[in-house]
């Protein structure tokens, strides 16, 4: 056991186990997670990851799919899943004596789903009117055409919920053999949280998962974005009556040493925001700098930041809804006027002290429910292999000098390392 | 059981709640828990949407917004300064009975919190410039909503559940046309609605409750306003004795919404507990239910379909919601009436009773995980007098519930063949 309670292990199989005993509510939460994600797919299996997800709670022989949802259900609890770019992670959330219930299931499911072909067809349709939803959304429309444009070669250029046609396509065993390569005991980390006793907690987990054999380490996806040599563009004509602007910057990974001015600087640009997907508490961002030159001056009905934690260098983008009666290229203009700013060394000391104090703020709200410490050591296990990425989140961020925000901001802000893309509404028509 | 998981300490219950009345009207409640550095707060004043006629819809909506745009002593600039740049948040909203606020801080930052919601409240410039850009925005968020699939199934649902004199048949956000014409007379008419009487405010975490009740009392312990109006109430809504049906179209999208429902029991209703036992087996339990099992899973035909009940002071809708693709809305339709008139006409398994009463009592404790959790259910218990000792006694509550019960109040509520439908969607 460290010094911020955690205590770690792996066990023979090459699972990665880490326990966290915190007893200010009778409650639990279990992650497991693997490494897989839309990153480890390649054309024509685009959406398997998202979809293998859905899978997984269709049931095995021992716990048939209804049954799975009744038992978690009658103890108040709650379970999801989540597939992303590099990781797929599913948690149960229960009053700490039923937590047992979480492990056995997520043991179970590592290897015995079921994937039965009629079920597979059935999620089809479900993962078909997702995307459907998604589509929806005129800024998701442009979202997917700025990965689509701005990554050539990374994986990151998809959308995690696929392209529509590999999901009328795909067949079964395409998503069962993606299971079987990734759902594996060394492929993956389990994280307990709560109020449970480490000692007897271990035990179980051991009993559950100690016996699945080991797989075949999965291959690692090493396919980098060659540097960008210019600005980019794409443009979305489609029906509505609101345009969205979205400019993306290449961002960087998780263990960049400047990472954590990355995240500073979009609290300064953007408003703060966390990465844990499971916050619920947050700051607004009315005082940040975009929203003053672009919501204030009545450019645009808001805007956000979007950075995210990512094995390879992901994006940083800032995306604006256009006020009406103003027009794209207004509001992609005052958007460069701001990030040149920012690119040229304007940020203020109390600026940088602003978003430190939100950054301190954001990390106690983060780190009140067991279920948000169980994601937070997870994706730190997951994508920086230590967990204690986590415990020095906070040092690390106060680790961060004005200077350093400077630099980042000249080094990612450059116009010809962007995409920029416009959604332009067509007005009422559906002229697709 | 799961009940028996639950430590005494740790249910808000009266021997850990201090609740104080102050001179004005305000109660005040606090909770104390240390676990982490943070502390929220939860409050309401009584006052909204009810309060407002046809032609000024969005009146309280917009109100609400404005009360964030500057005080007497802080401009919109400076307001958000203090909050931000300490990584708090504040923020105030209306509904149809009453306005919210909330706020969410380190707990060093309680005192300025507490103050600049006492000013907000009480003390609101309605700045000119900041009412223009408001309505702009509120103006840009129609425009949005009126592409929305699923909003505009919910907002037309609304217009079919209720009769066209209801309050609740009125959309709380407003219409352009009422939006655009609204004026700061009007703003300054809703704020005369504010005041101290019947208000509650709740606070969760990191601070002794003594202190809490003494920042509160500093804060709001002279607000004073006579022309306070007593409470906005909603009358009964009729039952539906036919099918209200509407479509709205919406071109270019790929997939429609549609929501079925009825006017539901106030929270208060005698038979509220056995409705929402009857709204939890129909479209909540597990993935969402008997709905869950038969729309999304057996049939394939949606993204998601679930019901809800969330009952409030005056019969709020029992709705059922569901996406699905454009072709298949009449068979999604024709399965939520199966499931609807299943649950009236044949009582609710003892399996699935049992199912649910474990899942309301497990639910309890996991809501408590939080500040926002514990305080949320303090509020609930003030808002509906329903006794500082409701949490204590909850189990028994909810053990003492009957499928017979639930099979009544699902006969109350609900008909297969008279209900209102909304559905947004490409034609």
């Amino acid at each position: 056991m460290d010094a911020t309670g955690v205590f770690k292990t792996k066990l023979n199989n090459g699972l990665t186990v880490l326990i966290r005993e915190i007893h200010h509510a009778p409650v639990a939460t279990f992650w497991t997670w693997y490494r897989v994600g839309s990153r480890n797919e390649i054309p024509g299996i685009t959406g398997a990851s998202h979809w293998v997800e859905h899978m997984q709670f269709k049931g095995t022989p021992k716990y048939p799919a209804n049954m799975l949802d009744k038992l978690i259900s009658r103890e108040g609890g709650s379970w999801n899943a989540m597939t992303f770019y590099d990781w797929t992670a599913y948690y149960e959330t229960l009053p700490s004596s039923q937590i047992g219930l979480g492990i056995d299931l997520e043991a179970d499911r590592m290897v015995n789903s079921l994937f039965d072909p009629e079920e597979v067809e059935a999620e089809r349709t479900v993962i078909l009117s997702e995307r459907s939803g998604s589509e929806n959304s005129p800024s998701w429309l442009l979202y997917e055409e700025v990965l689509g444009v701005a990554f050539r070669v990374h994986p990151y250029r998809t959308t995690v919920i696929g392209e529509r046609v590999d999901l009328q396509t795909m067949s079964r065993d395409d998503l069962y053999n993606h299971y079987r390569r990734y759902y594996i005991p060394n492929n993956a980390t389990v994280v307990l949280v709560g109020d449970v006793n480490t000692e007897e907690a271990l035990k179980t987990i051991e009993q559950q998962f100690g016996c699945i054999p080991a797989g075949q380490d999965p291959p690692l996806v090493n396919r980098p974005e060659p540097p960008q040599y210019g600005e980019r563009r794409v443009t979305v004509n489609r029906e509505g009556k609101t345009a969205h602007v979205e400019v993306a910057y290449r961002g960087y990974e998780i263990t960049h040493p400047d990472f954590f001015a990355l995240a500073i600087l979009d609290s300064i640009l953007a408003g703060a925001s966390s990465f844990n997907f499971m916050s619920t508490a947050g700051t607004s961002n009315k005082t940040s700098r975009l929203y003053k030159a672009l919501v204030d001056s009545e450019l645009a009905a808001g805007i956000g930041g979007g950075l995210i934690a990512t094995v390879d260098p992901y994006l940083y983008s800032i995306s604006a809804t256009v006020r009406d009666g103003h027009t794209c290229e207004e509001v992609e203009a005052a958007i460069h006027a701001e990030t040149d700013k920012v690119a040229a060394g304007e940020i203020s000391e109390e600026e940088f002290e602003k978003a430190r104090k939100q950054a301190k703020a954001l990390f106690a709200y983060d780190s009140e429910s067991v279920t948000s410490q169980g994601f937070w050591l997870g994706l730190a296990e997951t994508l920086v292999r230590d967990y204690q990425w986590f415990g020095d989140f906070l040092g690390k961020l106060m680790a961060v000098t004005l200077e350093d925000v400077r630099r980042v901001a000249g080094d990612v802000l450059q116009p010809n390392r962007r995409t920029v893309g416009w959604y332009v509404p067509t007005g009422n028509g559906g002229d697709r | 059981m799961t009940n028996q998981v639950i430590r005494p300490h740790t249910l808000p219950a009266p021997d850990n709640i201090t609740r104080v009345e102050l001179d004005n009207g305000i109660v005040v409640l606090a909770r104390e828990n240390f676990t982490s550095p943070s502390v929220v707060v939860e409050g309401l004043a009584r006052g909204g949407a009810l309060q407002e006629t046809r032609e000024k819809a969005g009146r309280a909506h917009f109100h609400a917004d404005m009360l964030m745009r500057g005080t007497s002593k802080h401009t919109f600039d400076q307001l958000y300064e203090e909050i931000e740049s300490n990584g708090a948040s504040l923020g105030i909203s209306s509904g149809g009975h009453t306005y919210s606020f909330d706020s969410k801080s380190l707990a060093e930052d309680l005192p300025l919190m507490l103050s600049l919601l006492a000013e907000v409240l009480r003390e609101p410039s309605f700045p000119p410039e900041h009412i223009e850009k408001v309505r702009g925005e509120i103006m840009t968020t129609l425009q949005m909503l009126s592409f929305n699939t699923r909003a505009m199934a919910s907002l037309t649902f609304n217009e079919l559940a209720y009769p066209p004199d209801h309050p609740y048949a009125k959309r709380q956000i407003g219409y352009p046309e009422t939006v655009a014409a609204l004026t700061r007379e009007d703003l300054l008419d809703a704020q005369r609605n504010l005041g101290p009487r019947g208000a509650i405010i709740v606070i969760v975490g990191a601070v002794k409750a003594e202190q809490a009740i003494h920042l509160v009392e500093k804060a709001f312990g002279d607000w004073r306003n006579p022309e306070q109006p007593p409470p906005p109430e909603a009358p009964p809504a009729p039952r539906l004795t036919s099918v209200q049906r509407k479509f709205v179209p919406i071109p270019g999208k790929t997939q429609t919404d549609i929501v079925l429902g009825y006017p539901g029991p106030a929270r208060n209703a005698p038979d509220f507990q056995a409705a929402r036992m009857a709204n939890s087996i129909l479209g909540v339990f597990g993935l969402m239910g008997r709905l869950g099992d038969s729309v999304r899973e057996e049939q394939g035909l949606a993204y998601y379909c679930y019901s809800s009940l969330n009952a409030g002071l005056g019969p709020s809708p029992w709705q059922i919601s569901a996406g699905v693709a454009p072709e298949n809305v009449e068979r999604a339709v024709e399965s939520i009436r199966r499931e609807v008139r299943r649950l009236i006409e044949e009582p609710v398994t003892p399996e699935e009773l049992a199912d649910n009463k474990s899942f309301f009592k497990g639910q309890l404790v996991l809501g408590l995980e939080t500040n926002e959790g514990m305080a949320g259910s303090i509020m609930l218990m003030e808002k509906y007098q329903l006794g500082l000792d409701y949490l204590v006694r909850y189990a028994d509550i909810i053990d003492a519930i009957t499928a017979d019960e639930v099979q009544a109040a699902a006969s109350h509520y609900l008909d297969p063949d008279a209900y209102a439908l909304a559905i947004a969607g490409p034609e």
